[in-house]
């Protein structure tokens, strides 16, 4: 099992996403400039400020050349793990539903929150309980998820709000507590806070952020039907 | 031809930029200004300006959650 973890200009946590995917397979990063995926069986787009944030966070990265080979791959069915800018860019490309507007404090805020897995039987939180709560970091200044309320509605019915803030961890104002979504066919998925800031005790406080690499580890060798 | 492109929030979006502005006016003795938005501004020289509005679509503003305008600049460079 083989991650590649994107490099944008500007994106500041593939290292941390890079050793978060070791942790249960291998990795290696892939440059933006790259087509290659170098055979990969899942890909990470990282968090950071790709491409500088210019015009609106994700939207230039969305047209670069790496991502032209991601989306083709996920049209295949890979998996692609989108945290934080890469959660905006997954939505700029319109692999994912929605968009990510300014928190409503209009502050960057750097917190621990608590995350409920709404859906375990993705290919992303399979190796969590449903209902378990996540310990992992979030920061960031625009991750306040909005979709329409139709979209939002469907969205609930086909089980893909897959991660929400736990009550009083809404610090950004996302529409219906919104964390973490998946595409209609599951095999795509993001979520602004980072999982791969919380793969160790000692340096994160916690390892539910593992959870998640470790699900995909789990959803590509097949262990999760 | 110079074109100017006016991005918005779309309304019934929370703008947390414009409630910001909108509060701080009073406080510098300006009263009476409500419903502030804030948005963006793209000024650009295009030969074929059939082609602005897939670029508004596609990369200059994001139609799920923003409106676009485009204006036409006469004397254009």
């Amino acid at each position: 099992m083989k991650f590649g973890i994107l490099q944008f200009p500007g994106s500041c946590d593939e290292v941390d996403a890079l050793d978060a995917a070791r942790r249960v397979g291998d990795a290696e990063l892939i440059w933006h400039a790259e087509r290659d995926l170098k055979g990969c069986d899942a890909i990470v787009v990282p968090g950071g400020f790709s491409y500088g944030d210019y015009l609106r966070a994700g939207a230039i990265a969305r047209f670069s050349r790496v991502m032209e080979s991601v989306i083709a791959f996920a049209s295949e069915g890979g998996l692609v793990l989108g945290i934080c800018n890469g959660f905006q860019v997954l939505c700029e490309a319109r692999l994912l539903p929605g968009a990510l507007l300014p928190n409503a404090n209009l502050r960057f805020t750097f917190r621990q929150v608590d995350l409920e897995v709404l859906q375990a039987d993705t290919s992303f939180t399979c190796a969590c309980a449903l209902g378990e709560r996540l310990s992992i970091p979030a920061k960031h200044s625009w991750g306040r998820y909005y979709a329409d309320e139709r979209t939002l509605s469907d969205m609930d019915a086909a089980g893909q709000i897959v991660l929400a803030y736990a009550a009083g961890e809404n610090f950004n104002g996302s529409l219906r507590d919104i964390a973490g979504v998946r595409n209609e066919a599951g095999n795509v998925f993001g979520l602004m806070p980072h999982p791969e800031h919380a793969v160790s005790e000692l340096l994160g406080g916690s390892t539910g952020g593992l959870k998640i690499f470790q699900s995909m580890r789990m959803a590509v060798e097949g262990v999760h039907a | 031809m110079r074109a100017r492109v006016l991005i918005r929030p779309k309304a019934g979006i929370l703008d947390p930029q414009g409630v910001a502005v909108e509060r701080a006016l009073p406080a510098l003795g300006f009263a009476g200004a409500a419903n502030v938005h804030v948005g963006r501004l793209v000024e650009l020289d295009v030969e074929d300006p059939t082609q602005l509005e897939p670029m508004c679509e596609r990369l200059l503003a994001n139609p799920l959650v923003e409106d676009y305008e485009v204006q036409l600049l006469d004397g254009s460079s």
